[in-house]
């Protein structure tokens, strides 16, 4: 047997179709997970705890179980509570919901990470809880977590390929089929690793241009 | 004195869990009057500040600001903690200045000043710049508006800081250890802006170990000492004729910390 990249350009227009529907659900399963950690994390620290309690469950398992078991739950086990989910709709909210539990984490550190006289002073000043999330925290704490939260974002790159088992029809899907008709699983499995971190490269790319971007307003406060 | 005070202290206590910080503390300040509270690190000063600002929550007693109960409603001889809202309505007319300044890094000088303007009280943008600006040319700053904090000495953060509570047009400022974090040689200039601010008829009360200011600006200086009042009246009284031995102790220690020459050009025994 010999190695035959051609089984790629062959099937150009399926794999294309697979990595634009990953990239799809990646962004998706990102923005939504971001805007699901932001809210847990502001509801943990600005309620009391029995409002909490809830939240800190859902982040404990959605980090304390595997995200393929998560998918399962979500798919084949949603009919029995009424959800009944397309694949594509349930592996993007099971890639939110995964996301956004350690999406959240990131956020309360940084809520944490910005002095607590800043806080009051905004408060002995009269300005409203959610102001001062949005002028106050916010800003301070995105050049802090930036790091972190770029790199969550590549690790949600990768289990975008989880949803395969769910038979949506994303990149590994594609490819993995492609594999086991023609058995050239060499190509098949390298190319998908090499697109994968491709995606790590692209990602961690833009975060470093975004830090440095960041990093000028860095200097510019404490330098 | 006929007039209601406008901050009355009563009865108060504050405990961090088994810890009594403040025991009993009355205290009544009229309005326009400078009052210095003075007294050792750990006695519960800065304590009772907050608690006047309601940064903490006192235990027990009472705080009204204005005539109106901070951060409490009594019912039927129970009190009850108020909503965040309503806190932050008794004491919108309380200014408060910070040991370390608490400035927001991120923000200008000036958006320092402004921001409060627009988030708080609603007022539009130019409008908040302008009463900014204003701000910060009364504590001589208006040349650095533009500045972010790290880029001011810790004396201009400092006035920043009293800009900032005063632009939100308050009728009474507190000050906790307001030149305690600064090099000797930047504490004048924030002693300035204060004094002429009680020179303006602000009703004041400051935390603070600089004596010299207590004794030529407050009209009251208390001492205060494991949680109680220890002594309190004229800078006069309390400087010059109080027999309390723990006040003695105290200022003795300032006397002797800033007496750097005897006057005496003779060399040191040694």
């Amino acid at each position: 047997m010999t190695f035959n990249p051609a089984i790629l350009t062959d099937n150009w227009r399926e794999i294309f179709d697979g990595m634009v529907l990953t990239i799809l659900i990646w962004i998706a399963g990102t923005a939504i997970g971001l805007v699901i950690g932001l809210a847990v994390a502001v509801i943990q620290l600005f309620t009391n705890r029995w409002v909490a309690a809830p939240l800190t469950l859902y982040v404990a398992v959605m980090r304390g179980t595997p995200f393929l078991i998560q998918l399962f739950v979500i798919y084949y086990g949603g009919p029995f509570f009424g959800l009944d989910l397309t694949p594509l709709v349930a592996g993007v909210a099971g890639l939110a919901l995964y996301g956004g539990a350690y999406f959240s984490e990131i956020f309360r550190a940084g809520f944490l990470s910005v002095p607590p006289g800043q806080i009051e002073a905004a408060r002995m000043m009269g300005i409203g809880r959610l102001d001062i999330v949005r002028h106050v925290q916010l800003p301070q704490m995105l050049v802090i977590i930036l790091p972190a939260l770029a790199n969550m974002t590549v690790l949600l790159s990768k289990e975008t390929a989880v949803l395969s088992v769910i038979t949506v029809n994303e990149l590994t899907s594609v490819v993995q089929s492609i594999g086991s008709t023609t058995f050239a699983f060499a190509e098949t499995l390298l190319f998908l690793a090499l697109v994968y971190w491709a995606f790590l490269e692209i990602v961690t790319a833009a975060a470093r241009r975004l830090e440095k971007r960041v990093g000028r307003f860095m200097l510019r406060t404490q330098g | 004195m006929a007039e209601r005070p406008i901050i009355d202290v009563r009865g108060v206590w504050k405990r961090f869990g088994d810890v009594e910080v403040l025991k009993g503390i009355d205290l009544a300040i009229a309005k326009s009057e400078v009052t210095c509270i003075i007294g050792p690190s750990g006695s519960g000063k800065s304590t009772l500040l907050r608690c006047i600002a309601f940064l903490e929550e006192y235990s027990e007693g009472e705080i009204y600001i204005e005539g109106e109960l901070l951060g409490f409603s009594l019912e039927n001889g129970k009190r009850r903690r108020v909503s965040d809202a309503e806190v932050a309505r008794v004491r919108r007319n309380v200014g408060f200045v910070f040991q370390q300044f608490n400035l927001w890094p991120h923000m200008t000088a000036l958006e320092n000043v402004a921001a409060p303007l627009k988030l708080a009280r609603g007022i539009a943008r130019e409008d908040a710049e302008k009463r900014a600006r204003r701000m910060l040319e009364k504590v001589g700053l208006s040349h650095r508006a533009e500045a972010y904090p790290s880029q001011l000495s810790g004396g201009q953060q400092q006035r920043v800081g009293i800009a900032r509570a005063l632009a939100m047009e308050p009728h009474i400022m507190l000050f906790d250890e307001p030149t305690s974090a600064l090099d000797p040689e930047l504490v004048g200039e924030v002693l300035q802006v204060m004094r002429d601010l009680a020179g303006e008829g602000m009703t004041m009360a400051v935390v603070t170990h600089e004596m010299g200011f207590a004794a030529q600006v407050a009209d009251t200086v208390v001492f205060i000492d494991h949680g109680v009042i220890a002594a309190s009246g004229s800078p006069q009284q309390v400087f010059r004729h109080e027999e309390n031995p723990r006040l003695r102790q105290f200022l003795q220690n300032y006397f002797e910390r800033n007496v750097f020459w005897q006057g005496s050009d003779a060399a040191p025994a040694s």
